[in-house]
């Protein structure tokens, strides 16, 4: 029985393995035609013409559309995190007037086979009239859009948060501790590009996208909203998701386009990106530069931390609004008591490919910022940075601790955590005093060889709340209907445990659907790491349903009050060893015209914040600048593990991510804002070469969440949260060089460089 | 559009007879043509391995050939590894060991491995690294990749003695 705890083997792995799955390119329809974007070869121009003549005549091409055969179309909307100010900076499925990105969608070619629809798309001419693209986040704000929208800058917000006194906190510093840091432009880059297929049934006035992700629901109804239909004549629905890391399933131009044709054209409509303008065009992430001060006293602690960042958020303000800059914003503080804080986080845009979140948004950053600045303080007291951070860490009689200010629109309040106790295990646990006297000893035989620690705080949970609904059928069969979406992460089988846990049957049994606007009203799907924390409280109030009306029938079948019959295995019983199956309910239920099914909804103010530590010890080569990463351990207490071989799987990938941004991934632009890693042979992620034979996983459940019935926190995210501080702080310390990285990536050219003094 | 040329390619040991434009990759001839979708393409520039297939039992990016090229090759996808319901010691493998998460790269890693060990059985640690080092994953990390495919050899190895 693999109920919660038990690291059950994946029962959506069958179709996966066996090349049967159904992701967004493997859907087709009859009559399909494919469509082909162009993109602005340039990164900041006026848009002058659009020449598709040639195109139109291609052999296969039935349309080109251009801005001017959409203009009724409205820009994509906010789906999260809308600020004051931001509706002008909002993308349109086309552009018009100007273009603001290479990559920029400027027209749309649709053709009966995807060849020939390339070969139009490389038909049509734009006149671009090409102005100095602004690539610098940390400059004056410049013009949005000089002639058509005059005055409108490059800085469409500025978050604001804080709390306690910050100018006592400075009256009263020992030292005053200040750097800038940054971490440079790199995203989730799932391995399957994104891709849709859009059908409209006339005669059912029904329009159906295929390669729905992510957040289905809201995209359904934001679909409509843009194409004037109502939420019910839209449809979306998910198949398998090749990764998804936040980038996947927001509302793009092409979603709509494809939507759009499919009614405009009166045929089925597919898209499939490709690689390059998968690095173009699809979300990039991070790239933000922080300036902290902290104000602290002899023994290291802060007294306060004054902020400033600017997060470089791309050409347009896409989906996700100002969630990126309100996170870093919002959880720059961390795992620290911090008693005054003030930040002002940038939102500015340049001439890049727009950005929104990437798994950890706006943590990966901060935590990068908070713990190099951690580390300067110890560095500049004289003092050990594990003896730092204790004197810091909130204690476990302060929770819940109330931080006293809010991100995504809820209050931040850790709702449980043993941190200093978490610190001591972890150290003992990867023998952290052995580790630095075997790295002294290995530098004092002359190897370059460090070990540097990060301290985490995630957030995760995030509401407002969720609906589940389980159906066992007579045949035993359990259907579990929720408005989650699937990312690969292994939805089908934790939702499956919790229900396990309840109805006492083998998850075998059990059927997931998720992504289907059709099944089920509402669903706020797969992002935050909310889903096993929100679904999953959701299915199991559901399997609480289910399980009371089965007792009532049971009860009623075996001549029983239902309190008297005990429940094992699926199977209720009778004081007088009278036996019914729960499948035997069910069909005595279904003979009589019901079904056994129950309902479960969960709701939720708070978000809830699982926590660790990441422990790094790097080899570095100073020929060449290469780092090599030989030890990686991530503690990690997510309250209570539904899977832990699952949960292990997502910190281990989630780690090589963190290693990439880390070390290797970048997406440089040159000084005309060409990107220059539009290829997987320029954006370099991890192979297993660049990995550590194994991430060690210090896997807890030391604090379970108070605010759910399954105790239960997010583990999709922490295994990336802080690798870049961890790896730059043992880097620092192979070379002896405390605070030399201060930006990520450390790729081998710019420590090559920082090594030889420059940098 | 060019004019189109009258194939037959034999993959997973059945003749597939298709009429394809010359500058048609294999991977879209298998995808499209062949209706054998479980090829998957994630870059479409020869780096990524998911469109890894075997060509005379050696491990091909499908997405740098043309179909035209693949005739008269045995080629095998992902959907010739099971045995009827018997899964391969190598998806068998991936699956207890959890190595695969989204599985997108999945079909290109498991062809990848079975390439390899079809050419050395015997690969260590290292070898098997090396090997899996030119395809990536985005979601595992790769250790339960390399996990898998260590376990999938010896089990292998064993059938065979």
């Amino acid at each position: 029985m693999s109920r919660i705890g038990a690291s059950a083997l994946r029962i959506e792995d069958g179709p996966l393995l066996r090349g049967e799955g159904r992701f967004a390119a493997d859907f087709n329809a009859p009559g399909q035609l494919h469509m082909r974007i162009v993109r602005s070869p340039v990164a900041f121009g006026r848009l002058l013409g659009i020449d598709a003549e040639e195109a139109r005549a291609s052999p296969g091409v039935v349309a080109v559309w251009t801005a001017a055969d959409i203009a009724d179309l409205p820009p994509i909307d906010f789906r999260m995190t809308r600020i004051e100010g931001l509706a002008p900076y909002r993308q349109r499925a086309l552009a018009a007037d100007y273009v603001r990105y290479v990559g920029d969608p400027v027209a749309a070619v649709f053709a009966a086979d995807p060849y020939a629809a390339e070969d139009g798309a490389e038909l049509v001419f734009c006149d671009i009239d090409e102005l100095d693209p602004a690539l610098d986040p940390l400059a004056e704000p410049s013009p949005f859009m000089p002639e058509t929208q005059p005055g409108l800058l490059s800085e469409p917000a500025v978050i604001r948060k804080g709390y306690g006194d910050i100018d006592a906190a400075f009256a009263a510093a020992a030292r005053i501790v200040e750097l800038t840091v940054s971490v440079g432009r790199h995203s989730g880059v799932p391995m399957e590009t994104r891709g849709a297929l859009a059908v409209h049934d006339a005669a059912a006035g029904l329009l159906t996208m295929y390669g729905a992700a992510k957040v289905p629901h809201y995209n359904r109804d934001a679909i409509a909203r843009m194409l004037g239909r109502p939420p019910a004549s839209v449809r979306l629905s998910e198949g398998h998701v090749g990764g998804g890391f936040g980038i996947r399933g927001e509302l793009y131009p092409e979603d709509v386009l494809v939507c759009l044709a499919a009614l405009r054209l009166g045929v089925p409509v597919k898209w499939v990106e490709d690689r390059r303008e998968h690095l173009l065009a699809a979300n990039h992430s991070r790239d933000q530069t922080h300036t902290l001060r902290a104000a602290v006293d002899a023994r290291g602690f802060i007294l306060g931390l004054d902020a400033e960042f600017f997060t470089d958020q791309g050409a347009y303000v896409r989906t996700h609004g100002g969630t990126v800059t309100d996170l870093a914003a919002g959880l720059l503080p961390g795992p620290y008591v911090i008693p005054a804080y003030r930040v002002a986080g940038h939102v500015r845009l340049t001439n890049k490919t727009p950005s929104g979140t990437y798994r950890a948004p706006g943590r990966y950053e901060s935590t990068f910022a908070r713990e190099r600045l951690v580390d300067r303080i110890a560095h500049e007291l004289g003092l050990d940075p594990v003896a730092v951070r204790r004197v810091n860490l909130v204690p476990e009689e302060a929770m819940p601790f109330h931080r006293g200010l809010d991100t995504l629109g809820t209050h931040v309040v850790y709702d449980s955590g043993r941190y200093h106790d978490l610190l001591e295990r972890t150290l003992a646990h990867v023998d952290y005093a052995g580790e630095q006297a075997r790295a002294a000893a290995r530098r004092a035989a002359g190897e370059a060889v460090g070990v540097g620690l990060g301290w985490f705080v995630e957030k995760s949970g995030l509401g407002p709340k969720d609906l589940a609904r389980i159906t066992l059928d007579p045949d035993g069969g359990i259907e579990i209907v929720t408005g989650v979406a699937s990312v690969g992460q292994g939805v089908e089988t934790a939702l499956a445990q919790i229900c396990a846990e309840t109805l006492q049957l083998p998850i075998e049994t059990m059927r997931v659907i998720h992504g289907q606007t059709d099944r089920i009203p509402y669903g706020l799907g797969a992002f935050a790491s909310r889903v096993t924390v929100m679904t999953g409280s959701a299915v199991r109030i559901a399997s609480d349903d289910l399980l009371a009306r089965a007792r009532v029938a049971a009860a009623t079948m075996l001549q029983s009050g239902p309190e008297a019959l005990s429940f094992a295995a699926g199977v209720f019983v009778s004081p007088a060893g009278a036996a019914v199956s729960l499948a035997e309910v069910a069909a005595h239920l279904s003979a009589s015209g019901g079904g056994l099914s129950g309902e479960g909804e969960f709701a939720a103010d708070h978000m809830n914040y699982p926590y660790g530590i990441h422990i790094a010890r790097v080899r570095v080569d100073r020929e060449t600048g290469g780092v090599k990463v030989e030890r990686y351990v991530v503690a990690y207490d997510v309250g209570r593990a539904v899977n832990p071989m699952l949960v292990e799987g997502q910190i281990v990938g989630a780690c090589a991510q963190g290693i990439g941004g880390a070390l290797l991934e970048e997406f440089v632009y040159d000084e005309g804002g060409q990107p220059l890693a539009a290829s997987f042979a320029d954006y370099l992620m991890p192979t297993c070469h660049e990995m550590p034979a194994v991430v060690e996983t210090f896997l807890r459940e030391d604090a379970p969440s108070p605010l759910n019935p399954l105790g239960v926190k997010g583990a999709g995210e922490g295994g990336i949260t802080a690798v870049g501080a961890a790896i730059a702080a043992a880097i620092d310390d192979a070379l002896g060089r405390p605070g030399l990285v201060s930006r990520l990536p450390v790729s081998p050219a710019r420590l090559h460089a920082l090594i030889n003094g420059g940098g | 559009m060019p004019d189109k040329i009258a194939i037959t390619l034999e993959v997973n040991g059945k003749a597939y007879p298709v009429t394809v434009e010359p500058r048609r990759t294999l991977a879209d001839v298998l995808r499209e043509d062949c209706g054998l979708t479980g090829t998957h393409l994630g870059c479409e520039h020869g780096v990524c391995g998911a469109c890894t297939v075997l060509a005379d039992g050696r491990p091909v990016r499908a997405c740098l050939m043309f179909g035209v090229q693949a005739e008269g090759k045995a080629i095998r996808t992902v959907e010739g590894l099971a045995d009827g319901d018997e899964l391969h010691p190598l998806q068998q493998a991936f699956w207890e060991n959890h190595g695969l998460q989204c599985g997108f790269c999945t079909p290109g890693f498991l062809m990848l491995a079975a390439g390899a060990l079809g050419e050395n059985p015997d690969m260590d640690d290292e070898d098997i690294r090396d090997v899996l080092s030119s395809n990536l994953c985005r979601c595992t990390g790769y250790q339960n990749i390399v996990k898998a495919v260590r376990i999938a050899a010896a089990e292998m190895r064993a059938r065979r003695a």
